[in-house]
């Protein structure tokens, strides 16, 4: 029998969703930023909204987040996704928005942003890749680079004394009453994905019933800034990353809670 | 007696009023802005009036989101604005370089108040190099707009989007701190009359005939920046026919002044006061900024004894006018800082002392 023949008889389960342009990813090989994007633009496809999301790239490695999401995009500023996203939304308040920022992005240059726009209770998806590190500009130490994490600019290790702690921005904003749903999750192992997959799905469908903010944060790697070889970051966020950055649900809708 | 016009929508308003009444009157979707004296009134207008007019108002937590905010949304096609006062529209510099290189029309209002640092809430034109030169990272031009009255406040509202629009380029009202408090009479234009235009660039949902929108100043190869670039500069060369200027006395002028909004004002008042002395001065006074009327300056400076350029500065727009005179004749300036604003008398004294000394020296080439 020919291939074709042999693959027709076959039922596709699996393919690259429309919602991705067919490019190949510019991320280092075994990064959590080319499975993020797949599935998050998975749950576009899948949820029929393709022509009514837009997204918005921040500065860092996902600058380029709009090379490969197929849906309307903006690229902001280094740290003012949220402030771009929440520009969006409030002169499109029926479209699902989205933002993807890194933690320097995220988490240092943009706090106030992040802070303000939870508060505010902006209706959008505000999406964190949490990987400890300033990847794009050479693997120096981020906001939530760990106690003694060893970075181009903490060669010693991060000394807490000096520089403080690791900046816990998800428990901080999901404090806030603006904050609808906050979630930590990962991208390391299938198992991982497919929670990720649920929480970002849940994430566009309260989008659509305007309670507030949903933030989740994803804990990543850093292969190329951690110097390690992609199987070796999987141990390392299991071991190391997890400790300090527990996955799960921190803050659920109102009437969802147990 | 005058003929009145009832259908005239006159009012006495301050000028901080009077341009956010424009702005909602030229159809304004959206306003994001920051409290900052001396123009919180334009912010204090619009959450006032927009929950029962519609559209969006909000107070964003910084001028930094301000501006983000008004990427954000123009990139999303909607007609925006933001106002603030110098030091917080010296932090909105970094996203005015990202609106102007994704080419994104927006209105900015600076209502100018005394520098450099937190200076003073009184009256400034010291941020004139930075509006009209760019005022952030890289090459690009904002579109500046200099009202010397609360009607042209209320006017360049609709100028200021309709050109923004046009060449998809920020514009900003560079005004002050005086214009922006002062009550004056003002001739409101009618509401709706600013027509939409298609924005089919808009990042407003990808439709399944089109490509995706994207809003970027990311342009990584260099090849591909260098062009961006000189489309750039193509654009803005093609904007220098929306210059705009206003004289005043120049036809038989000896002497002529230079001088844009509030210290414009008080130079007509300087001009009357040499006319009366037998001194034949005039006054040009562009209108926009940036376009600069440096053609009709050149023209100028071949006839006149000598220019004089008035600011609230320490020496601005002088730069530019003597760009314009090239040498042909001398350019002088006389400025007061900080807050300060020159009186017609301290105008006039400098033009009688220049014209004495000027004729001397004519007189001893002679």
């Amino acid at each position: 029998m020919e291939t074709e023949e042999l693959t027709n008889e076959l039922e596709l389960v699996y393919s690259k969703p429309e919602t991705l342009k067919d490019v190949p990813f510019h991320y280092c090989p075994g990064c959590s930023h080319s499975v993020a994007h797949r599935v998050i633009m998975e749950v576009v496809q899948e949820l029929g909204i393709q022509e009514e999301t837009i997204g918005v790239a921040p500065v860092g490695c996902s600058v380029f987040a709009y090379h490969y999401m197929n849906v309307d995009m903006q690229q902001a500023a280094h740290g003012r996704a949220s402030a771009v996203a929440t520009g969006i939304k409030r002169v499109l308040p029926d479209k699902y928005v989205f933002s993807y920022q890194g933690d320097g992005d995220l988490a240092a240059i943009g706090t106030a942003e992040t802070i303000h726009t939870v508060n505010r209770g902006e209706n959008i998806l505000m999406v964190f890749i949490n990987n400890g590190i300033y990847g794009m500009t050479g693997g120096q130490m981020a906001p939530t680079s760990l106690p003694g994490q060893i970075t181009s600019t903490s060669p010693y290790g991060r000394d807490t004394a000096d520089v403080g702690f690791p900046l816990k921005i998800t428990e901080l904003v999901a404090m806030l009453p603006g904050a609808l749903y906050v979630s930590r999750h990962a991208v390391h192992t299938p198992n991982a994905v497919r929670k990720f997959k649920k929480a970002i799905t849940k994430s566009f469908e309260y989008q659509k019933q305007k309670r507030g903010t949903c933030f989740i944060e994803v804990v990543s790697n850093c292969p190329s800034g951690w110097k390690m070889t992609p199987v070796d970051t999987i141990k390392y966020i299991e071991e190391v990353m997890f400790p300090s950055y527990p996955l799960g649900d921190i803050k659920v809708p109102k009437d969802e809670n147990i | 007696m005058e003929q009145k016009n009832n259908n005239e929508d006159v009012r006495l308003m301050k000028g901080n009023e009077a341009l956010a009444e424009a702005a909602i009157r030229a159809g304004m979707d959206a306003y994001f802005g920051y409290p900052i004296t001396p123009q919180s009134e334009i912010l204090e207008y619009f959450t006032r009036e927009i929950p029962n007019r519609g559209g969006v108002v909000l107070q964003a937590e910084s001028e930094v989101a301000s501006i983000n905010m008004i990427y954000g949304a123009a990139g999303a096609g909607a007609r925006v604005m933001t106002s603030s006062s110098s030091p917080g529209i010296s932090l909105m510099q970094e996203g005015l370089s990202y609106i102007a290189s994704a080419q994104l029309p927006c209105l900015v209002v600076n209502v100018v108040r005394g520098g450099p640092g937190l200076g003073t809430i009184q009256p400034s034109q010291g941020d004139y190099f930075q509006s009209v030169k760019g005022g952030g990272h890289g090459d690009y031009h904002l579109i500046v707009l200099a009202p010397a009255s609360v009607q042209e406040m209320a006017d360049h509202v609709f100028e200021g989007f309709r050109l923004a629009e046009k060449y998809n380029n920020p514009a900003m009202i560079l005004t002050d701190g005086a214009l922006g408090q002062m009550m004056e009479k003002v001739v409101l234009p009618p509401e709706g009359s600013l027509p939409k235009v298609e924005k089919p660039w808009a990042t407003t949902g990808k439709l399944k005939d089109r490509k995706a929108n994207i809003i970027t100043s990311l342009f990584i190869q260099p090849e591909k920046m260098e062009q961006i670039n000189l489309d750039l500069q193509a654009k803005y060369k093609a904007l220098q026919k929306e210059v705009r200027f206003e004289k005043i006395g120049c036809d038989d002028a000896e002497v002529i002044l230079v001088a844009f909004g509030l210290s414009a004002r008080i130079c007509q008042k300087a001009v009357d006061l040499a006319r009366e002395k037998g001194i034949r001065a005039g006054l040009l006074r562009p209108i926009t900024l940036y376009p600069f009327p440096t053609d009709e300056l050149r023209r100028l400076s071949e006839k006149v004894d000598f220019m004089l350029v008035v600011e609230m500065n320490a020496g601005q727009m002088v730069e530019d006018v003597r760009l314009a005179s090239m040498g042909r004749c001398p350019v002088h300036f006389k400025g007061r800082m900080g807050g300060m604003i020159p009186n017609p008398e301290e105008i006039f004294a400098e033009i009688e002392a220049l014209h004495e000394k000027q004729s001397a020296s004519f007189v001893k080439e002679a």
